[in-house]
């Protein structure tokens, strides 16, 4: 602040700090005059949420198949009765033969054909032994997967009160138990996948464009001939979005308590530390791509391909990292936003504390520090 | 039609002008085709196992050995306590904790039945679904091969035993990037459309070249028809581009007739077009119109069955993918190219994205006004 | 009797509670260049957006080369050359690539577009650039390209938003050569300007402050009337009561 290089020292910070506020009040009112991207912004995660709490499952339910029953006697008519009355199934429609499972398949609303031969309730009673054959539209492998498994269960429960009398030596029972996620529901690794994606849309790509687009409308040189270090109109432009990130952390922790049930096991207190620590990565990356970029499309560009997809792809919450190939595996630990997912999956799943996740912490704030240096670096060049 | 003309030569040299739009369409689909099918292996395999055999015989060995022998199991811990396995279920290590009871072996043998623990985390559902079910059969098929070794041959006589055979259509070898490939590929076509064509009329009115046409006697419905032209165009090469790649990278050839696919394809962009085109004339800002598009796309793409299955959403969630015309694309895609599904076959598509696509454009040319 | 190609009755344009154009009455005949001079904000832009059909009007008539400003904006659109504040050719074509689409939208044949712009081109030295992308010529020529391709389809009225802002005195000098020469030609000139040496080259002008017009006449009979010696006096005059600016 060379104007003010006459004053004491704590007269300049006050000033300097009044100045700042301005600033800050200034890119506030930017962002909230803009009512179509605040109502996108507070209401991406709400829609998230909602899908993820509500509409997705892995679960695999109300599947339509189709039954060929050559048999049509006791057995067959026990079989499918069961298979009716189970909640994974909809016998959609009974085909005569089985020329019709292909084009039932093309038509793209059967997921499974069962067959029964002929004869099958006297082949089961007199020879002991009888097939049943299902064939799986595999396009979908884990459907099909899944299915033809639930089948073969619904199958050997049939079996197993046929053989009642007939108690079967040596039997191992395995006993199930689900831990932390016993309806199976999707929203349980979502909740955090969601704060990560939301954290990195607002702080990445709106603090980028926001920069940039002060810097293609020429705005920006008349705050930087202003009597006030360029680094801190940098920051005015951040703080905003931490804030609005905060209150979205909030809302969607709101959401997945009141609204999904499910609770944050661990400290609340840390979890918003975590996030703060993570949405101040994004900012520096934010800020970062808007030191290099000069037009707003190639920062959305950057900020789409660049980070956005790396974070839906790679942190670990849509598509599980063990079972990428060993060079993407490896790429994953780049990602900010894969050690936020384990973090926040840590506090608020599994109700782990601060020495669970001191390594991940770490490793986030090194990223941060990197990042910053980086980005001070290339502003300074840039100004220079 | 004259007009069209130039409107068309226009936004054909601006696009070719623009690296960023070039990279877009001839990088986007390589990279993402070739990349995301990879990242999005749901393929149930390398289930870590944490194993707490607290029995120590040669049963709990023996068992443990068929359950790794398996190949959907890789074994990440052999503890002795239930609590060291535990956390390796929190450290991320181990989705699977088979716990054998002490006096396992002495327990079959001499009381002819005994429990196992299973525990499942189930925060990934579909692991935890699949790798319980994997775990079940293959217990059940140790259960049956000790029994055979200690009761020699008399079992099976008294019971009624019903064998399942199954076998899988259109992807044998379940690879599940099968599955995912086309799925991709439609929402590439999607995102590269509708972003471009969302961006694109706001450009023009955050330059102000807007002005300068809304000041012609141009009719709304040819300036509409020059944008969505190029944009269609472009679309179809990225299709065709991402058909090539998921040949030669996956080998996936569609079953089905090209000619179909295209087809749909044809009309399917018109409707995505339309959309960003309506978009795009409701914003003033870049910013705006990435952002409300973005919106979208993540409501179609979640919506649209390309990870989770349609028909296990609830009602209210059906009803809305019944709005979104990228469930219907991908459904086509998959039927199309895996299946081999004929026209007749989607019939029903075909009519209900035709209207989209009338719906949407004419939408877009009512919202576009010449004058405020 | 001059033949009236514009003609304004109480034209008014709210925006909420704002009015930005105030009952404008007024007549511009064929042939003549008309200034429009007004303080920033004093609705200049806004009323030239209503004349052009690009904004509709609260209330109030107007028919421009015998068209109704409501009804048939689409038959104004075909009468008029426009030039906006803003630089609005595209700046990722090339001279010529604007020239031939404005040409083309606005309905001219292969042959006409042809001689158009070598005429053109020829006319504004442009030889050299004639390949060259827009965004790559200095201010002031594009300024006059705008112009000329806001004539190019030979508009009975041409309206020119403050053409010549940020442009050098030798630059606006030969700007209005361009528009002296198209005047000539019996085009109806609507100029609106902050430059009160460009009012004097005007035929006739009218002032409108906070919305209203204030004052219309030949700039010697508003000097005349106003007691001045130079148009910057009327202005100062008239505009001094404005309650609203920037």
């Amino acid at each position: 602040m060379k104007c003010f290089t006459n004053s004491p020292g704590a007269l300049n910070a006050e000033i300097s700090m009044k100045q700042f506020i301005t600033f800050v009040r200034k890119e506030f009112a930017h962002v909230l005059r803009d009512r179509k991207t605040l109502l996108i912004l507070f209401g991406m995660p709400v829609m998230q949420i909602l899908i993820f709490g509500f509409a997705l499952t892995n679960e695999v339910k109300n599947s339509a198949i189709v039954v060929v029953d050559y048999a049509q006697d006791e057995a067959s008519q026990k079989l499918i009765s069961r298979i009716e009355a189970s909640r994974y199934f909809e016998v959609s429609k009974s085909a005569a033969d089985h020329n019709q499972i292909e084009e039932s398949f093309k038509e793209g609303k059967v997921k499974l054909a069962l067959i029964f031969p002929q004869n099958f309730y006297s082949d089961l009673m007199h020879q002991n032994k009888a097939q049943i054959q299902i064939i799986t539209d595999a396009t979908d492998p884990n459907t099909a997967n899944t299915l033809a498994n639930y089948v073969t269960a619904i199958i050997q429960d049939y079996q197993a009160d046929l053989n009642q009398n007939a108690s079967l030596p040596y039997r191992i029972i395995p006993e199930t138990k689900m831990l932390y996620n016993p309806q199976l529901k999707s929203v349980h690794g979502f909740v955090p996948g969601v704060m990560a994606l939301v954290l990195m849309l607002v702080c990445v790509m709106m603090t980028a464009v926001s920069i940039v687009r002060e810097k293609e409308m020429g705005t920006m040189e008349i705050l930087l001939v202003s009597p006030f270090k360029p680094l801190l109109v940098i920051l005015s432009k951040a703080v905003p979005y931490l804030i609005l990130s905060l209150i979205n952390v909030a809302s969607i922790l709101c959401l997945s308590v009141f609204v999904l049930d499910l609770p944050v096991n661990g400290s609340l207190l840390l979890l918003f530390a975590e996030s703060t620590l993570f949405i101040i990565t994004c900012l520096t990356i934010g800020i970062f791509i808007s030191v290099r970029t000069a037009s707003q499309q190639v920062a959305m560009l950057i900020s789409l391909m660049g980070m956005m997809l790396p974070t839906i792809l790679f942190s670990g919450f849509m598509f599980p990292i063990e079972n990428m190939p060993k060079v993407l595996q490896v790429i994953t630990n780049i990602v900010p936003a894969k050690w936020y997912y384990i973090i926040v999956k840590s506090i608020m799943i599994k109700g782990l504390g601060f020495s669970a996740i001191w390594k991940e912490t770490l490793i986030l704030a090194g990223m941060t520090l990197f990042l910053l240096i980086v980005s001070l670096k290339n502003f300074k060049i840039r100004l220079a | 039609m004259r007009t069209v003309r130039f409107l068309l030569q226009k936004e054909f040299r601006q696009i070719f002008r623009n690296k960023a739009i070039i990279a877009m369409i001839c990088v986007m689909p390589v990279v993402q085709l070739a990349v995301l099918p990879w990242a999005a292996d749901y393929e149930v395999k390398n289930v870590n196992l944490a194993v707490v055999d607290h029995d120590h015989s040669t049963f709990s060995q023996q068992l443990v050995q068929t359950v790794t022998a398996s190949g959907y199991f890789r074994l990440t811990g052999y503890n002795d306590s239930y609590d060291e396995a535990m956390r390796l279920v929190e450290g991320d290590q181990a989705d699977l904790i088979l716990e054998i009871p002490s006096g396992f072996e002495r327990n079959l043998v001499r009381e002819n039945q005994q429990k196992l623990f299973v525990a499942v985390n189930a925060i990934n559902g579909t692991k935890a679904n699949l790798g319980g079910a994997y775990l079940a059969e293959i217990i059940k098929n140790y259960n049956q091969t000790i029994r055979t070794e200690l009761v020699t041959g008399v079992t099976g006589e008294s019971i009624h035993a019903i064998e399942v055979t199954s076998s899988n259509w259109f992807n044998p070898l379940m690879n599940y990037k099968f599955f995912m490939v086309p799925g991709i590929l439609a929402i590439l076509i999607t995102m590269v459309g509708g972003f471009l064509s969302a961006l694109n009329i706001v450009k023009e009115k955050e330059v102000g070249t807007i002005e300068q046409i809304n000041v012609t006697p141009i009719r709304k419905h040819h300036f509409i028809l020059g944008k969505l032209i190029p944009f269609w165009v472009l679309g179809n090469v990225v299709f065709t581009l991402g058909l090539i790649v998921s040949w030669l990278i996956y080998g996936i050839v569609p079953e089905g007739n090209l000619a179909v696919l295209y087809l749909f394809i044809a009309i399917y962009l018109v409707s995505v077009l339309g959309f960003g085109l309506l978009v795009s004339t409701f914003c003033e800002t870049q910013q705006q119109a990435m952002f409300i598009m973005f919106f979208f796309m993540m409501l179609f793409i979640l919506l649209g069955g390309l990870f989770t299955s349609i028909d296990s959403m609830p009602e209210w969630a059906k009803t809305v993918t019944r709005f979104n015309p990228v469930r219907y694309l991908i459904e086509v895609m998959r039927m199309v190219i895996l299946k081999g599904s004929e026209i007749k076959n989607v019939v029903a598509h075909l009519i209900i994205v035709t209207l989209f696509a009338i719906g949407l454009n004419a939408l877009a040319i009512l919202n576009y006004k010449k004058t405020s | 009797m001059q033949d009236v190609v514009i003609k304004t009755d109480n034209l008014t344009k709210r925006f909420g509670d704002f009015v930005a154009a105030n009952a404008i009455t007024f007549e511009v005949y064929k042939g003549e260049i008309f200034g429009f001079l007004g303080a920033n904000g004093a609705g200049k832009t806004t009323a030239m957006r209503m004349l052009c059909g690009l904004s509709k009007p609260s209330s109030g008539n107007a028919t421009i080369a015998g068209y109704d400003v409501y009804r048939e904006t689409e038959e104004i659109k075909k009468n008029i050359g426009y030039m906006s504040q803003k630089f609005s050719l595209y700046e990722d074509l090339t001279v010529l690539e604007n020239i031939r689409f404005f040409g083309g939208i606005y309905g001219l044949t292969n042959n006409q577009l042809k001689t158009k712009s070598e005429e053109l081109i020829e006319r504004l030295g442009l030889e050299s650039e004639a390949k060259k992308l827009v965004g790559s010529l200095p201010l002031g020529w594009k300024q006059k390209l705008s112009f000329s391709v806001a004539v190019l389809h030979e508009p009975k009225i041409v309206f020119l938003d403050e053409p010549t802002g940020g442009v050098d005195p030798v630059t606006r000098r030969q700007f209005w050569d361009l528009i002296y020469a198209a005047a000539e030609n019996g085009v109806t000139i609507f100029v609106t300007t902050h430059y009160m040496d460009e009012a004097e080259y005007c035929n006739r002008i009218s002032i409108m402050v906070d919305g209203k017009v204030e004052a219309l006449d030949s700039p010697t009979q508003l000097k005349r009337n106003f007691n001045a010696s130079s148009m910057d006096e009327v202005f100062y005059q008239l505009a001094r009561g404005a309650k609203r600016g920037d």
